[in-house]
């Protein structure tokens, strides 16, 4: 059904069969609307009106932090296995998804090959971040060889709640590669959607939704930058933000000035896909932003090293 | 390193009827030794500048009171010079030398602490009032340890981070604490030098001596001049440093106030940064622990170093049950507590840092008995001068009291009881800081379901304050960001690049 209704987006088609979609927030495995009850409007690469999003503020900000810390626990909690397992099944329902997200991407001005290229990338994506999840520990957790009787080791845990700056790009990549990392690590998130191009996060959002991943442990929330980066950075129950490097300098520094506030972790990969590159050479761009973005290093930034002394005695 | 030694006194004294005295004779350390200039300039570039009267200040000895020196306050031109001269440094000859070289530097730093151990465990007694014991078993064994493990480092590099390579990062801005003066400069020094960068390091204002005697070795072994830059100064200094625009790197040990202050003040400026800030850690004692062992551990939780530790133990949280027996306990042992001279071996609980620090512990502990609390402390006479405080209990504080929330940095045990593991657990976690934890049972699998719910870098069991060069330590939460020793205390001083093919 979902397919349906986007070949009649994409078409542009006048019939009163077409029915295009409300995209909302997505808060604790809800659909909610914005408490502000604004809106903005996002453009095809036509001009043409598709979408009324969400004109989102603080409070839904605090809805969502609210409900990743709530969630937090429990999927921390999951053995590793059953997170890699979770994971892996997102990239199941990705690929039936596959039409919708391409539908999307070439409304926003991707050639269909290099949609069809990213959306592959993307399940390749979680494919290899599932299955990080019951290894991350083995190649970076240690047994420290202390000077004393005790069972010394140091394990990687989740750092809890993550506020996510998608690039701005139509890419469902770009927002991927910040996201896994902080699933795989155990954190749950709170996504700041791409204000010109967020419907492949809200669509994303569906897949959450029909996937395992337990309400509230991915939240979308769309608007404006300007307005939800400095609510979320200043947010004291947010331990890290994460956004790419193309963030604009402004934001850069609302998030480290703001981080302070808790002693906020603050990290920048490298997620951008520039739109014109992509179309103009697909393979070689997809293939150097999956290089980049298949780093278990950035599991580590998003999770605490913890060390245990355990006693040892007769 | 090791536990507060136990004084058996008491139960020898209850099982024999003659009155007999078994107070410690005086067991004054000889200082004679140890031997230190009346004033000292800044460590640039391989040798010290001329000492300037009109820009120095006073280093008291907190046992007395007393003026134990001068150093001198670095200016901004100061900073300046010597982050030029680890500039240099870092682009000739010290950033030339192989993992190999460096590595056999780092070894002679360890080796020459070794052999001048017992005259930097005096000059640091001397200078932040810590007991002669501590600093002769603990700081300063320690601080070699941490040169003689990263020395190793140097060289197998490629080893500490599959898929990658690493790089230094530069210039390093280290600025750290009173508490630990020598062995924080080794957590520092020890893992920049290893990776291939160089230093500009800030002691604390009242504990200058030990980093400044630590340059004079540095000379010994003809370390190249600008690879260890020593600043000394009070907080204007540290802000030269931090606000200097050619560093590449900070590494800040101290509260977590002035940590904020530091994250606000990089903002924008992409400058790596790591923070050891504050902590509240908790002491979870649960009914099924050896109580005797248990309250030995709490009393070097929190006691050890005065309480000027920021992984300190500074909450008790005790199952009900016992909660009694153990208030009885930890009030007679504390009475057996030796509190004075710094230098004398007997001594359990020295003088503390300075006149500020101790003003804010007697402020802490008005705060708590305003706010509700009951107070115990040691009774006896504490010295006529210098700077002390006696150790301290407080009862009746609940959860949202500022003697839980907020970190003394003093001989100040708060107790708060709990019925369930879940309660402890969630006591525990609930204050801003995650540095360090412990828990204390007879149970082994109980320590690690604990362990694993409690949110703090380090989580101690049947022990406390336990510290190893190859053990990662840092905080989750406001106590700080990045972690120091293993090989996790690596990360901070690199940055990674991919090898390639990895995928």
């Amino acid at each position: 059904m979902a397919e349906e209704q986007n070949k009649d987006l994409t078409s542009q088609s006048k019939s009163i069969n077409s029915i295009p979609k409300t995209y909302k927030n997505y808060i604790n495995g809800e659909f909610p609307r914005t408490e502000s009850g604004r809106y903005y409007s996002v453009k095809a690469q036509s001009g043409k009106h598709i979408a009324n999003l969400s004109l989102s503020t603080k409070k839904d900000i605090r809805n969502a932090v609210q409900a990743a810390s709530k969630a937090h626990a429990f999927w921390a909690n999951k053995t590793a296995y059953n997170r890699g397992q979770i994971i892996y099944r997102i990239a199941e329902i990705l690929f039936g998804r596959r039409e919708q997200f391409t539908n999307e991407m070439v409304l926003l001005g991707y050639s269909r090959e290099a949609a069809e290229e990213e959306i592959h990338a993307c399940i390749e994506l979680i494919i290899y971040f599932a299955g990080w999840a019951d290894k991350i520990g083995q190649v970076f957790g240690s047994v420290n060889p202390v000077a004393s009787k005790h069972f010394n080791f140091s394990r990687q845990e989740p750092m809890g709640v993550v506020g996510i700056i998608c690039p701005e790009t139509p890419s469902l990549l770009g927002m991927l590669g910040l996201l896994m990392p902080n699933m795989v690590a155990g954190n749950s998130q709170v996504i700041v959607a791409s204000k010109q191009y967020p419907l492949s996060a809200c669509t994303f959002a569906e897949v959450l939704a029909t996937s395992d991943v337990p309400a509230g442990i991915v939240n979308i929330i769309t608007g404006s930058k300007s307005d939800l980066i400095p609510s979320i950075s200043k947010h004291m129950d947010v331990n890290l933000l994460v956004g790419d490097t193309s963030l604009d300098t402004d934001f850069q520094f609302t998030c480290e000035l703001e981080s302070a506030s808790n002693m906020k972790r603050v990290c920048y990969w490298e997620s951008f896909i520039s739109l014109d590159e992509l179309n103009s050479r697909p393979d070689e761009t997809i293939a150097t932003c999956l290089d980049s973005l298949k780093d278990p290093y950035h599991i580590l930034y998003v999770q605490e090293v913890k060390t245990t002394w355990h006693p040892v005695s007769e | 390193m090791s536990q507060m030694k136990l004084h058996d006194q008491s139960d020898r004294s209850t099982q024999k009827s003659i009155p007999i005295d078994w107070s410690y004779a005086e067991a004054p350390e000889n200082t004679s030794h140890a031997t230190f200039l009346k004033s000292y300039g800044l460590f640039i570039n391989g040798s010290f500048t001329n000492y300037d009267e009109s820009q120095s200040f006073n280093s008291i000895n907190p046992a007395n009171g007393e003026v134990l020196y001068r150093c001198t306050e670095a200016s901004e031109i100061d900073v300046d010079i010597a982050v030029k001269a680890a500039r240099a440094s870092f682009e000739g000859e010290w950033g030339n030398f192989s993992g190999t070289q460096r590595s056999h530097y780092l070894y002679r730093i360890a080796r020459m602490l070794q052999e001048r151990a017992r005259e930097f465990a005096v000059l640091e007694s001397m200078d932040g009032g810590k007991p002669i014991r501590e600093s002769r078993d603990i700081d300063i064994p320690l601080a070699a340890a941490y040169f003689f493990y990263y020395a190793g480092w140097a060289d197998k590099l490629p080893y500490a981070f599959p898929g990658k390579s690493s790089k230094p990062l530069g210039v390093c801005a280290q600025i750290i604490p009173w508490n630990f003066p020598l062995l924080m400069l080794a957590w520092k020094i020890a893992p920049a030098l290893a990776c291939g960068n160089t230093v500009v390091l800030k002691p604390a204002e009242t504990t200058s001596l030990t980093a400044l005697k630590f340059c004079e070795l540095l000379q010994d072994i003809g370390l190249p001049n600008g690879v260890v830059n020593i600043v000394t100064g009070a907080g204007k200094t540290g802000e030269y440093l931090v606000q200097h625009p050619d560093i590449d790197k900070i590494a800040f040990t101290g509260s977590t106030g002035v940590g904020k202050l530091i994250q606000q003040s990089i903002a924008k400026r992409q400058i790596s940064a790591t923070f050891e800030l504050g902590g509240k850690g908790a002491f979870i004692l649960f009914d099924d622990a050896a109580l005797n062992e248990a309250v030995e551990g709490i009393i070097n939780a929190i006691f050890f170093n005065q309480g000027h530790v920021c992984c300190a133990g500074s909450r008790l949280l005790v199952q009900e049950g016992v909660a009694e027996k153990v208030i009885d306990l930890l009030k007679n042992r504390m009475q057996h507590l030796i509190i004075g001279d710094p230098l004398d071996k007997n001594t359990d609980i020295g003088a503390v840092n300075s006149k500020t620090q101790l003003e804010t512990i007697q402020r802490y502990v008005a705060t708590g008995i305003k706010e509700g609390a009951s107070c115990y402390e040691c009774s006896g006479s504490l010295p006529n001068s210098g700077y002390y405080f006696p150790p301290t209990l407080l009862t009746g504080v609940s959860q949202s009291s500022t003697v839980v929330q907020e970190e003394i940095f003093g001989p100040i045990l708060t107790i708060q009881t709990f019925r369930t593991t879940d309660e402890a657990i969630e006591k525990a976690n609930n204050t801003p800081y995650g540095l360090a934890n412990g828990i204390w049972t007879d149970k082994g699998s109980k320590i690690f379901y604990v362990g694993s719910k409690l949110k703090s870098g380090v989580v101690w069991s049947n022990t406390y304050n336990k510290f190893d060069p190859t053990s990662p330590f840092g905080g989750y939460k406001e106590s700080g960001k990045g972690r120091e020793g293993g090989i996790s205390g690596l990360h901070a001083y690199v940055k990674l690049v991919n090898n390639g093919g990895m995928n």
